[in-house]
């Protein structure tokens, strides 16, 4: 088990730049994720980490070690494909057994380590079978089995999940989680997938366009995007373009036009100065639509019209005008859904916006 | 009525096309010694008479040992080929793709005068080395298609998982591609092999004088005389150049079934 940590690390490619030049340290036994669209750079990121593509510059180390100039099969790493790559002539205990083979341990250990990691991953009875007679599900957790079986420094997970259905994903995410804190290995996970990626990370890498947009974890990154790509990436939210009327140590006033003049609190506005653009996020969940003829409370209040209802089961997702905005609310339903072109009150708490800078 | 012409229609083309090499099949186990109608006799005579014909047991020997060889190395070029243009960036790798598919396509008289005419320019003599060449410039096309194809198939991540497994490049092809890879090796191998076994047209103009393969020995009874003894020769060679292949295939077909 090991720390990760890249330095300046790059790849260019002819023509365009895979990934700029990042820095990032994923410490021992942690749980990292790399999350963004397609394109980001996330999985060539992994894959040079992985030693199967080089880095146009910077220097990759696994634990004290610089492993720039170490071919892959010599960096004691666990990777789990996206297809999990099982090799289809082989049976499933020789697929386990297969990295073993290469670190010279005794026949009788390597029947022992198979039992027992075929055991971790609750498929002790497949050994005799060949991938193609497995489902997804079993062969995601052969491939896991065949990862860790080796004990490698770094477990490295490239989409694990995205080939199986959406049940199956779930409970595959639970059980995945549960085997790398049972074995605390540090592990690296790639997905554009960002339910998994919130659930199951310590720390949380937000990527776009080759760059790091933010590093935080799950609940910091969700509740204090630092930039509207995070902001709208991570969850449904609503940015406006506001005038910062006012700031002071504790709040900073914008005015957000229909939406009335919000006092964010300080933290929630970091870098704003008086006078200037800035962008207002609200995430879509912090938006509740109320009756129009509710009493008010203490949270901020606009009068809306609903435009489209999108049920979905225990929440709706709304889309209401309020003057020329459309904003997007996410909600549980209580009583009823409200119904398209009914008039409702929105109701905010400041304190759930977020205020970024207009270049952001 | 639309139906049963079809099926009428098919049988006619079906017939057209195997009845000639029925009649061949029947007429080599015909007793009567002019290779005719009607059919006299059943008899193994002509066979027996194939057995100790000593020029053809030559030329089919030589055919063999042609066609062996020819499979070989075929393979072996195929294979390297295959990999290289599959698995790496070669700098003009359709041009070179283009190139090696090209024999196919151009007629194979086109070929046999054009590769005669460089030997001449190089003040060569024919040999069985040079025919041996000329087999293998026509059969390497079949072994780079049949490979590609199941090449492109075998995903990389296969091999990447074995190394960082520990294997290197190395032990990863062996261990992983190449027994993934094994059908296709095995195919494009019969298929260069047959090719070999029953080309005519290449191998009239570039063998050497004094050394027969099969077709070419056949050629050269057919111009004296037509004895039965052809079409025994005719029955050995479709079973040869048919039967192998089936049985290749499912060899092949068996391997695949357990991987699939």
């Amino acid at each position: 088990m090991s720390s990760v940590s890249l330095r300046n690390v790059a790849k260019r490619f002819a023509g365009f730049t895979a990934v700029h030049p990042l820095v990032l340290d994923i410490p021992e036994g942690s749980f990292v994720t790399l999350l963004g669209p397609s394109g980001c750079g996330k999985t060539t990121t992994l894959r040079m980490i992985a030693g199967l593509l080089d880095p146009s510059e910077g220097e990759i180390s696994i634990g004290d070690q610089l492993v720039n100039n170490i071919p892959i099969h010599k960096r004691n790493l666990g990777i789990v494909f996206q297809n999990y790559a099982l090799f289809p002539h082989k049976t499933i205990y020789e697929n386990i057994a297969f990295g073993l083979k290469y670190r010279k341990v005794p026949a009788a250990e390597v029947e022992r380590r198979v039992k027992d990691v075929l055991d971790l991953v609750q498929l002790p009875d497949l050994g005799d079978r060949y991938p193609n007679q497995l489902s997804g599900g079993q062969q995601q957790r052969i491939a896991l089995a065949r990862s860790i079986v080796i004990n490698p420094d770094v477990l490295l997970l490239d989409e694990p999940l995205s080939a199986l259905d959406a049940n199956l994903r779930e409970d595959m995410r639970i059980e995945l989680k549960r085997i790398q804190e049972k074995i605390g290995i540090t592990t690296i996970f790639v997905t554009h997938d960002q339910s998994e990626a919130l659930a199951m990370s310590d720390k949380l890498v937000v990527m776009s366009g080759g760059r790091i947009e933010q590093v935080g974890a799950p609940k910091d990154v969700y509740d204090n995007p630092r930039s509207t790509f995070v902001a709208d990436f991570l969850g449904s939210s609503n940015i406006l373009s506001v005038r910062c009327e006012d700031a002071d140590e504790k709040r900073v006033l914008v005015n957000a036009g229909r939406l009335g003049a919000v006092s964010v609190p300080r933290e929630k506005a970091t870098d704003i100065g008086v006078d200037t653009s800035a962008k207002l996020v609200i995430r879509a969940e912090k938006l509740c639509l109320v009756p129009a003829d509710a009493a008010p409370d203490q949270r901020m209040s606009v009068e809306a019209v609903v435009e489209t209802v999108d049920y979905q089961g225990q929440a709706v997702r709304y889309f209401v005008r309020v003057g020329d905005l459309q904003l997007q609310a996410l909600n549980m339903i209580e009583d009823r859904p409200f119904n398209e072109g009914e008039a409702v009150s929105i109701r905010f708490r400041p304190q759930d916006c977020v205020v970024l800078r207009e270049d952001s | 009525m639309g139906w049963s012409v079809i099926r009428a229609w098919t049988a006619a083309v079906y017939l057209f096309m195997f009845l000639p090499v029925a009649v061949v099949v029947l007429l080599s186990f015909n007793s009567n010694q002019f290779g005719s109608f009607p059919v006299t006799g059943f008899s193994f005579r002509w066979f027996i008479e194939l057995w100790e014909n000593e020029a053809i047991l030559r030329a089919f020997k030589t055919s063999m040992i042609l066609g062996a060889l020819t499979a070989l190395i075929s393979t072996f070029l195929g294979v390297l080929a295959s990999l290289a243009l599959v698995r790496y960036k070669v700098p003009g790798r359709d041009f070179i793709s283009t190139l090696l598919i090209a024999p196919v396509l151009v007629p194979e008289v086109v070929l046999a005068v054009a590769l005669l005419l460089f030997l001449n320019f190089l003040s060569l003599h024919k040999s069985f080395f040079l025919l041996l060449l000329g087999h293998v410039i026509f059969t390497l096309p079949f072994v780079v298609l049949v490979v590609q194809a199941r090449l492109v198939s075998i995903r990389r991540d296969y091999e990447e998982a074995a190394m960082s497994l520990g294997a290197n490049p190395i032990q990863a092809f062996l261990t992983i591609t190449l027994p993934l890879l094994a059908p296709a090796i095995f195919a494009g191998m019969l298929f260069a092999f047959t090719i070999s076994f029953d080309d005519i047209t290449g191998t009239l103009f570039w063998k050497p004088g004094g050394i027969e393969t099969v077709p070419t020995q056949i050629f050269s009874m057919l111009r004296n005389s037509i004895s039965p003894e052809i079409n025994a020769l005719g029955s050995v060679m479709i079973i040869l150049t048919v039967g192998l292949p089936l049985i290749g295939l499912g060899i092949a077909r068996r391997i695949a079934a357990k991987q699939a």
